[in-house]
């Protein structure tokens, strides 16, 4: 630490030079941000959602045959790593023909683990919605999916927000695996940066300098919406 | 005009309702007494099919279900629409304000037009006195208008008879008579109703009859100045001396 300190602060000639990587690694870094790595972010978490809902209605729907392959989808994806799920779409699924480019590889994986997790925020949300909403739907003559598209869900979204916003930052983050399958998201470029100056410290700081700010960004505007839909309560 | 023969509920070992058997005419008020338990809560949900009885049939207006053959949703879904209901605990829709409540039945479920539907709104919101809160949220309502807004919910799908589950009984001793006053209005407009109540007040002032339910049997059915002073039963005496 000390040592390392001191060779940057002794030596004008290496602190220009840090000052210099640390600007010219800035906008390829940035670059990767957001040309995959928010990209992919968003893409992954909104397929993701609607594969959430389905399994959350499935898992609550009274059809046990949809039951059971939402539980069985739920319980393969939360019971294997992200990165074990990631290397069986990239590279072992060629084994059997079936080449997907990197950045559809990603959202793949990234989109069924957003699925699982979300599902089961999703179905304790709407659990949590009381019975009597329901009824009260049924009983100016809704039917179930009228009740659940106007009265249910609304509410059901209301509640599940807070974790689905920390789903989501929590993603940001977990794109930084998608470097493992050739993704050039803002990891790769700073493994990338690094592989040509061996400035580990600096450049990877850089990075998470960077995550930090898109996640504290994400976690103002969960502020604002949580007040947007706090008018009712 | 509504007519329930050899009606039974069961849940799952528990018999609640043992053979209702009960006409109302159109625009007869009728109150629904008993002790708890007795099943009075279980007879309304299977007049609006909130509970699907065991076996039994209701008639209402012409349009009737046989519990004792599997009824299909469609015609539970058209049944339901012969009744309003008002719930204990208002259930209103928290999301939406008194408005959008009022309208939500009327615009979702017989898909009339916005605008017109607005209008008719306001002005059930108007009748029940809530003509100035049209924009607030449950929340922002006290007990008593959040249950206005719930029998105004209610009304807005023009039902041919309205169900009251103790409609008072969540309510602060003060908000009672806000409530008691746009039902007994409605009674005085030719609205078929089913009041559960305990507020003996409205059963005397209101009601065309009283029943007194125990066990899941309907024990006696009168005029209330009759049933209050000389009911024909031991159970219904024992009952009213109880409350009284
Ligand atoms: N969904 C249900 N599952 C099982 N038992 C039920 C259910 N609903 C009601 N019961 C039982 O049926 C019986 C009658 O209930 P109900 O609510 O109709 O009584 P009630 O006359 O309305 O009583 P109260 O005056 O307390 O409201 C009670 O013993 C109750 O526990
Ligand atoms: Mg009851």
């Amino acid at each position: 630490m000390k040592m390392y300190l001191n060779s940057i602060f002794a030596d004008p000639e290496r602190t220009a030079r840090l000052v210099d990587i640390a600007k010219t690694s800035l906008w390829p870094l940035l670059e990767g941000a957001i040309m995959n790595t928010i990209p992919l972010t968003i893409i992954s978490f909104i397929i993701g959602l609607i594969l959430a809902v389905l399994t959350a209605l499935a898992r609550i729907s009274h059809v046990k045959f949809l039951q059971i392959i939402a539980r069985i989808y739920v319980s393969a994806i939360r019971g294997t790593p992200l990165l074990v799920q990631l290397f069986i779409i990239f590279y072992g699924l060629p084994n059997i023909g079936v080449t997907i480019d990197p950045f559809i590889s990603a959202v793949i994986g990234f989109s069924l683990s957003v699925g699982a997790y979300a599902s089961e925020i999703i179905r304790a949300a709407i659990l949590s919605i009381p019975k009597g909403q329901w009824e009260a739907g049924y009983s100016i003559g809704m039917s179930y999916t009228q009740a659940l598209k106007r009265i249910i869900l609304p509410q059901a979204a209301r509640v599940s927000l807070p974790p689905l916003s920390n789903s989501f930052i929590s993603l940001v983050k977990d794109t930084s695996l998608a470097s493992v399958v050739l993704v050039t998201e803002m990891f790769r470029r700073a493994q990338e940066i690094t592989a040509a100056n061996y400035e580990f410290l600096l450049v990877y700081s850089e990075a998470a300098l960077i995550y930090w700010v898109i996640c504290f960004f994400l976690s103002v505007l969960q502020g604002f919406m949580e007040r947007r839909l706090d008018r009712y309560v | 005009m509504i007519s329930i023969k050899g009606l039974y509920k069961q849940f799952g070992q528990l018999e609640v309702l043992k053979g209702i058997n009960l006409e109302v005419k159109k625009g007869q008020v009728i109150v629904v007494i008993g002790p708890s338990g007795s099943g009075k809560t279980t007879m309304l949900r299977c007049l609006n099919v909130l509970e699907t009885p065991t076996k039994g049939a209701i008639s209402i207006e012409g349009q009737s279900l046989d519990f004792s053959k599997s009824v299909p949703k469609k015609s539970v879904a058209s049944f339901r629409r012969l009744t309003g209901m008002v719930f204990q605990n208002y259930n209103l829709f928290p999301h939406k304000t008194a408005l959008e409540n009022v309208m939500e039945g009327p615009v979702i479920v017989k898909g009339e037009d916005k605008t017109t539907v607005r209008k008719k709104a306001q002005a059930l919101l108007e009748k029940v006195g809530l003509g100035d809160k049209i924009d607030y949220y449950p929340a922002q309502l006290s007990g008593g208008q959040q249950q206005r807004v719930g029998i105004a919910r209610a009304l807005a799908m023009e039902p041919e008879v309205m169900l009251f589950d103790e409609p008072t009984s969540a309510l602060d001793p003060e908000l009672v008579g806000e409530v008691l006053k746009v039902m007994k209005d409605l009674a005085l407009e030719g609205m078929t109703m089913i009041v559960v109540t305990h507020e003996m007040r409205f059963a005397r002032e209101a009601a065309d009859e009283v029943i007194f339910m125990d066990g899941g049997v309907i024990v006696e059915r009168n005029k209330p100045e009759e049933i209050f002073t000389t009911p024909k039963e031991e159970r219904t005496r024992k009952f009213l001396n109880m409350i009284q």
